[in-house]
């Protein structure tokens, strides 16, 4: 405490001095309610952690990973999660490579070029308001794109002239959306704290903009994209509503169309999230227990996520929104 | 080299500009889906605004049976049933996210204040993972923890069998209530006001908390009065952010709250936290198998179109918050 108290000058020159002033009820009573918080935050992540661990070691064998799920009113006969866990997979793969290139170069555009002034603008608040748009209102609006017989390439054509709208290719682009706010403002924010004179070194040696962006500023600024992406891509692993419209929620990965590869991102399926969602007691499937050992392997995968965002920010200026 | 110089310079210069225009196409893209949002969802639930008129947002019967009654409708485009009162899922909606986003924000300004300055070293590094892990749990394992562990605790222990009674004619007490979806949106809204607050009150520089130190006022009374008045914009961004999260949570909330059609009423005293309810987001994921059903699909997309405008507001109005703050404190960013 007192090394962390010299770093910081308020609290330090405050704690010296606190022996001089009077601490008022009121005080008294907002300091203690501000350690319940803390401590509270606190407690509530434990429990969370710690019940879905004791849940998951209950439930979770890996006979249930590695097998399809079944349909059957027979808990013992409906298998796994496999295939929600390779749409998990997907999903987040075709989504990311989507939003990340996306994202970046909106960042790139607004920082380094942002002209004229008022398009600049009009986009930084368009990002922001893709970012509070709710999830399930992108995703019924994506129905309604995609169900337009033009774009039944990326699903398949449920009754000749409608595509159908649903498929990874469809729910990827839409899940694409919620991550690209997190990218832009992770991106933007690193671009602008390389500090201007490293832009003028470059050009002062003949490079041009663009050569400079990309040869100077992405690398110096891959930590902050790469954070922005991590995060982004925890949003897609946890979003249910894009894909319980967008996916179809189908119990098995069901490809569409005779190209392998093609026909799977064509097809419908599911993920970690809608597998959870069904199978708590608001959905058809009605197993807690599978419902625990899913939601335990997603809880992984964003922990380890998070800590891949630990691991990338990792001796940097201890940032709170990161 | 000298020969080719102004050749390629011309060349370089070209293709930046390219580059610029391709960048800067991609950036207005984004418009251009906000605009392309707004239009199609407009235009998709206009038939259920346009029959209803105003009394559309107005209450008025059962709105499980007129939503019922609109997904049976009569096959021929003509007999189309659109007759909605959608105050209930409007009141839900407004009800949950006003609670849990007032309880949010003082949680929230409570824990930053004491992770920037009262919080030991080993706590305020355990707060940091446990803030982030927080709001990086999926709605659905809230929902899960929430319709498998609360909602029974709440449902056998704390509600008793003569409130379940003095109700029973007019709405079934499981558990499943608003309370229940207050107490965990607040949870899910918290980590983000909290991570946006400690940045905020970390910025505010550090010789005017010093200033008001060296008045003789305390730790507390310091960083209450001067650190969070400056960074008061950031807050009031924090809580429009965490609104527009609690508006759009969708699928936890549809798993806590019963998922009925019902109003609660305040004047029925503490039974009225216990009560279930359904906000338009919920809806919209409840009603997604029936979207193909012509008038039902264009009703889930009115409840679309005004989250959308809600959202948006919540966005214009962040911004004026903070543009109109700026001249007198910290602007975030």
């Amino acid at each position: 405490m007192s090394a962390h108290a010299q770093s910081r000058g308020p609290a330090g020159l405050l704690s010296r001095v606190r022996g001089g002033d009077s601490w008022s009820i009121g005080d008294r009573i907002g300091l203690a309610s501000a350690w319940a918080a803390g401590i509270l935050l606190c407690l509530i992540a434990a429990a969370i952690v710690l019940y879905m661990l004791y849940r998951g070691f209950q439930y979770l064998s890996l006979e249930l990973i590695f097998s399809h799920p079944e349909a059957g009113l027979d808990q013992s006969k409906s298998g796994g999660f496999l295939d929600p866990l390779q749409g998990t997979l997907a999903l987040t793969v075709i989504a990311t490579l989507i939003a990340a290139p996306v994202g970046v170069g909106i960042a790139v555009w607004l920082t380094e070029y942002g002209r004229p002034s008022g398009l600049a603008r009009a986009v930084e608040s368009g990002v922001e308001i893709v970012a509070g748009t709710p999830s399930i209102v992108l995703a019924i609006f994506g129905l309604l794109v995609f169900q337009q017989g033009f774009l039944s390439f990326l699903s398949y054509e449920a009754t000749p002239g409608v595509a159908f709208g649903r498929s990874f290719f469809v729910a990827g682009m839409i899940m694409s959306l919620i991550a690209l706010p997190l990218i832009v403002g992770a991106a933007r924010e690193a671009l602008h704290s390389i500090p201007r004179h490293v832009r003028e070194a470059s050009y002062a040696l003949g490079k041009d903009r663009i050569s400079t962006i990309r040869r100077v500023l992405l690398p110096a600024s891959r930590r902050g994209i790469g954070t922005g992406v991590a995060l982004g891509m925890g949003r897609i692993v946890g979003d249910t509503a894009i894909v319980v419209v967008l996916l179809g929620a189908t119990l098995q990965n069901d490809p569409h169309g005779g190209i392998p590869g093609l026909s799977f991102l064509q097809g419908t399926g599911s993920t970690l999230t809608t597998y959870v969602y069904n199978n708590s007691p608001v959905g058809e499937g009605g197993s807690p227990e599978k419902a625990y050992a899913a939601a335990f392997v997603l809880l992984l995968i964003v922990i380890a996520l998070n800590f891949v965002v630990d691991l990338i920010t990792r001796g940097r200026g201890p940032s709170w929104t990161r | 080299m000298a020969a080719r110089g102004p050749q390629t310079a011309q060349r370089r210069d070209r293709t930046d500009r390219r580059a610029e225009l391709l960048l800067g196409a991609l950036a207005a893209a984004v418009l251009l889906l906000i605009a392309f949002m707004i239009a199609f969802v407009f235009a998709k639930a206009w038939p259920s605004f346009a029959h209803n008129g105003l009394a559309w947002f107005g209450a008025g019967g059962n709105l499980d049976e007129q939503l019922s009654a609109i997904f049976n409708s009569p096959s021929d485009p003509s007999d189309y049933v659109y007759t909605l009162h959608a105050w209930p899922l409007i009141y839900a909606t407004a009800l949950i996210t006003g609670i849990s986003v007032v309880l949010g924000t003082i949680l929230s300004m409570l824990a930053a204040m004491f992770i920037v300055d009262f919080a030991p070293g080993w706590m305020r590094a355990t707060l940091q993972p446990v803030v982030r892990l927080l709001a990086a749990v999926p709605s659905v394992i809230y929902g899960l923890i929430g319709i498998l562990v609360i909602v029974p605790f709440f449902g056998n222990q704390v509600i008793s069998a003569e409130r379940k009674e003095s109700v029973q004619y007019v709405i079934q007490l499981d558990g499943s209530s608003i309370l229940v979806g207050v107490l965990v949106l607040t949870v899910m809204i918290t980590p983000i006001m909290v991570a946006i607050s400690v940045d905020a009150l970390r910025s505010v520089p550090a010789t005017w908390t010093e200033g008001a130190a060296a008045l003789g006022v305390n730790r507390w009374r310091a960083l209450r009065t001067v650190g969070l008045r400056a960074a008061r914009p950031a807050i009031v961004a924090a809580a429009i952010l965490a609104t527009a999260r609690a508006l759009g949570e969708a699928i936890m909330l549809s798993m806590v709250t019963g998922s009925v059609a019902f109003a609660p009423n305040p004047l029925d005293g503490v039974t009225f936290f216990f009560e279930p309810a359904r906000t338009l987001a919920a809806q919209i994921v409840d009603g997604s198998e029936g979207l193909s059903v012509k008038p039902f699909g264009e009703t889930m997309y009115a409840f679309a179109a005004l989250l959308l405008v809600s959202s948006a507001f919540l966005s214009f109005g962040g911004w004026l918050a903070r543009r109109s703050m700026r001249k007198y404190t910290l602007a975030p960013r």
